[in-house]
């Protein structure tokens, strides 16, 4: 083996094949290269600057400085509109002033990151053990009625309203869980299949509690529910005249990430849960009872997402309406590609969604900046998940091919 | 066909599978390659019948030298091979299945199957194969199976015939069968290449032995040698083949099976009216051609499978239709036929296999949370008493060989509190040092006072560890017999001729 002699130079090596970190940043470094060709390619100045090579108004390296400038500056605003704009840092840095501006763009990333951390967590404790909740979105939408509910309709002070409002959004999403889950249990009846047609059940009862019960706004025509209280509000961290939308919802996240990983690496159930996402045929030898497992993943995941539903409502909005989570906003969706991007890992999870979040938030600053539609964020979003459900692809293209392939298997395993 | 191999290496990233090996086979000949699991046997097939490409070494086929790019390319030069699990369409007919592949035709592409079927009749005559051109495989006994394998290679014009573990899946008359059809063919000038870990078939086939250890060439040795010389050379040191135990202690029934109906997965009656009795400090040992209701029952005994009919009591208690994990609390220590499909979660760590079904039992849990260093300390110890070489307790069990697997297996089973113990192909797959050292595990229960039942088609397996032999056929118990009995007698039982059916 040649790697022996060059020990350090073989760590590396070992490194780079065995990580499944490495194969995740390449392959956004990819899904950053797909993007920019969909900037070249839809850019009219930068198509034009290229034609000109054929013509006498052009040469390769003004077409190639086009490009760089274009795509430099799509990708430069994405970044100083997600994470953080240096010179205005330094600035504030310096003189102390504008904290509020320097500090925005990390706020916002953090904002949309905080339910989608809750939701794909929930979502990849589901694929870990083996199923797929495709039903994360309307577990949402009905931890976000009963917390809106719970928040606007009763009236307590904040200590005992905002848990309250907490675990009022839990118990939606359990509620909502718990029909594929003793479905799956007691029927046999695919999830898959359940989980999505309850989607549109939730969101039909959504409709009809904003427009025919009493949590619909008062004195208002229109889809939107009564306004939660401030008491059960997630209130800035920062205070309401920080300017900065980040809330306490980041600690609430933070809770789940730590109970996620206390659950999947040190409660006996976890451990169930596991080995029936592993091997289910051992799981039934073993003694692990099926149904109980099944049902337990529902309610889990149920919870989970109704958490991140309400925390939605509590920390953005503060009210919800016909639109709630509903469309492109869902995050029980992009939930499910986020837990596949972390590899059903909290840890990984958590830095999928600031990717994806920072992905969005810079993708609206891009388009402010350059004219370039949002889209191309998601464009990006899409070509990074699928280069990390590639790995053999990433590897071939970055020459990190090993033959311990196997390190890195797919995160799930198709509709069990 | 004289096939000669020279220097022939082939290695995978750090593990050489093959390293310089040579061979010669003879027209005419058996050539049996001998060599434990793992010892590069089937890379080497693999190498010849042109599936892998080899990284060093020639092989020369009569006197040219030459490697296949693909399987398709060795059938035409003349090279058969008759793999362990048939490479045949159920549904399909003898002749359909001998043709596949190199269908002959009429005019507009028409399937001739006249012509097909006279090949058959032909070539079947010519070797003494008898089988009847239009049977359905699926209804044929897996011996037949084997011979429709076996004419197809002949039908290809095969002069080299590979046979890879052929005897697995037959009863000890359709191993004689086969034997005879070998050394037909062997007769009639073609080659022949039998390769096998099993001592007994070697000597009565070869007429040339090599023996291969850890992807190298250990030497050649004759049909006379005996078996504990052949062994030591395939595994390198001194082995004892006989299970040495004294006789058995036997109280109580354990385990009282009564009438027992369970179907299988098509809703057959696999299991047909079976009673049976497991003494404590006893070691039943069922046998019987795989497929003849063995694993239905053990599922049904272990909670994975429903009874139709019929009751199973363990130490007094009904277990039947209860689930596994009160089967296995009340103390039940089962072996799975497939270790990995039902016994061993792959992707996770050795220590949390050996933990698998007693998670939550004290120490390894407290109200719901695991206590991993309680975990650990376990593993380091069984790891220690029962010699699982594996490089960490927390590396994935994929990662261990299939011997060092199945003492996982073995190991978590019998590191808790029994009252019955049950291995089904306790050594399916193990070399023979495994061997050994499973079937000393498992008489070492027994002279504790648990009640042993072994599921085994290995007939030497069954005789040299039962006390008591049952033998079962078509869901049915056909004798329960004393391990002294003749291996022709306990063939008969294996293939449903009783007593009663003499009569």
């Amino acid at each position: 083996m040649p790697e022996r002699t060059f020990a350090p130079f073989a760590a590396w090596t070992r490194f780079v094949r065995r990580s499944p970190l490495v194969v995740t940043f390449f392959a956004m470094v990819l899904g950053l290269l797909v993007g920019a060709f969909i900037i070249i390619v839809t850019t009219p100045t930068v198509l034009d600057a290229w034609r000109g090579i054929f013509h006498s108004w052009g040469s390769p390296g003004h077409a190639l400085k086009v490009t760089f400038d274009n795509v430099g500056a799509a990708y430069r605003s994405m970044f100083t509109g997600s994470i953080v704009d240096p010179p205005q840092f330094w600035h504030s840095l310096t003189t102390g002033h504008n904290w509020s501006l320097s500090l925005t763009p990390i706020s916002e990333t953090l904002t949309y990151a905080t339910p989608l951390i809750i939701a794909s967590i929930g979502v990849g404790i589901a694929f870990q053990t083996g199923i797929f909740n495709i039903g994360a979105n309307g577990q949402a939408v009905l931890g976000g009625i009963l917390g809106t509910a719970v928040g606007s309709m009763i009236h307590m002070p904040t200590v005992i309203h905002l848990p309250f409002t907490l675990v009022a959004g839990i118990v939606g999403g359990v509620v909502a869980g718990s029909v594929p889950g003793v479905l799956k249990a007691y029927t046999g009846a695919h999830e898959v299949i359940v989980t999505i047609m309850f989607n549109y059940v939730i969101y039909a009862f959504l409709i009809y509690v904003l427009l025919s019960t009493s949590l619909q706004q008062p004195n208002q025509q229109n889809v939107i529910s009564r306004t939660i209280d401030p008491s059960a509000q997630l209130a800035p961290i920062f205070g309401a005249s920080s300017g900065l939308r980040v809330s306490w919802g980041v600690v609430v996240a933070a809770l789940v990430v730590v109970f996620a990983w206390w659950f999947l690496e040190r409660s006996s159930l976890g451990f169930d849960f596991r080995v029936t996402g592993a091997n289910p045929n051992a799981a039934r030898a073993s003694g692990i009872n099926a149904r109980v497992v099944i049902v337990m993943v529902f309610l889990i995941s149920g919870g989970l997402a109704g958490l991140a539903g309400v925390v939605q409502a509590q920390s953005t909005t503060h009210f919800i309406d016909g639109g709630f989570l509903i469309g492109n906003a869902g995050i029980g969706f992009t939930a499910i590609t986020v837990a596949l991007l972390g590899r059903n890992k909290p840890i990984g999870i958590v830095w999928g969604s600031l990717l994806f979040a920072a992905l969005g938030v810079g993708g609206r600053a891009m388009q402010a900046a350059t004219g370039i539609p949002l889209d191309l964020a998601t464009v990006i979003q899409s070509a990074v998940v699928l280069f990390v459900a590639t790995p053999v692809l990433v590897k071939e293209v970055f020459r990190l091919r090993s033959t311990h392939s196997a390190t890195l298997e797919l995160a799930t395993k198709g509709w069990g | 066909m004289r096939l000669e191999l020279r220097g022939v290496t082939k290695r995978f990233d750090s593990l050489t599978a093959n390293d310089g090996i040579d061979l010669i086979v003879e027209p005419g000949q058996i050539h049996c390659l001998l060599g434990e699991n793992g010892a590069g046997k089937s890379t080497l097939m693999n190498l010849i019948f042109g599936l892998i490409r080899p990284d060093e070494g020639q092989m020369i086929i009569d006197g040219e030298p030459v490697w296949f790019a693909n399987s398709g390319e060795a059938v035409r030069r003349g090279i058969g091979m008759v793999h362990q699990h048939f490479m045949l369409v159920p549904v399909f007919t003898v002749a359909e299945n001998v043709v596949l592949g190199f269908e002959p035709t009429k005019s507009l592409d028409r399937l001739d199957y006249a012509k097909a079927r006279e090949d058959i009749r032909r070539v079947s005559k010519e070797f003494g194969l008898e089988v009847d051109p239009d049977a359905v495989i699926e209804e044929l006994p897996v011996g037949l199976q084997q011979r429709v394998e076996i004419l197809k290679a002949l039908d290809h014009d095969a002069e080299l015939l590979i046979l890879d573990e052929p005897t697995a899946v037959l009863t000890p008359q359709e191993i004689d069968s086969l034997m005879g059809i070998m050394r037909s063919l062997a007769d009639a000038g073609k080659s022949i290449l039998f390769i096998t870990h099993k001592l007994k078939e070697v000597k009565e086939a070869a007429d040339v032995i090599t023996v291969i250890r850890q992807g190298r060439v250990v030497g050649t040795a004759q049909p006379t040698d005996s078996e504990e010389a052949l062994a030591s050379m395939m595994v390198g040191r001194e082995v004892i083949l006989t299970v040495e135990k004294g006789s058995s202690q036997a109280g109580d029934d354990v385990l009282a099976i009564r009438d027992l109906v369970v179907r299988d997965d098509r809703g057959l009656a696999a299991v047909n009216g079976v009673s049976l009795d497991v003494r404590a400090g006893e070691i039943l040992a069922l046998a019987g051609v795989q497929g003849n209701g063995q694993t239905e029952l053990v599922e049904a005994l272990a909670g994975m499978r429903a009874v139709e009919s019929g009751t199973i009591t363990l130490r007094g208690r009904d277990i039947t239709n209860k689930s596994p994990r009160e089967i296995l609390d009340a103390g039940l220590g089962h072996v799975p036929e497939d270790r990995q499909r039902n016994g061993l979660v792959l992707s996770m760590s050795v220590a949390d296999n050996l933990v698998l079904n007693t998670p939550r039992r004290a120490p390894f849990a407290r109200r719901g949370t695991r206590n991993l260093a309680a975990v650990r300390s376990n593993a380091e110890h069984v790891v220690k008493d029962f010699d699982i070489r594996a490089t960490s307790i927390n590396e994935p069990v994929s990662s261990l060989s299939g011997g060092n697997q199945q003492k996982v297996i073995v190991a978590r089973e019998l590191s808790r509190p029994l009252s019955f113990f049950m291995a089904s192909q306790p050594t399916r797959g193990l070399d023979v040092g495994s061997i050994e050292y499973v079937h000393k595990q498992i008489v070492r229960q027994r002279d504790e006072g648990i009640g042993v039942l072994i599921v085994s088609s290995e007939l030497d397996e069954v005789m040299s560890l039962g006390d008591r032999i049952a033998v079962m056929h078509q869901g049915r118990i056909t004798g329960v017999v004393d391990p002294s009995t003749s291996r022709e007698a306990i063939g008969l039982l294996m293939a449903g001729v009783t007593e009663e059916a003499h009569a």
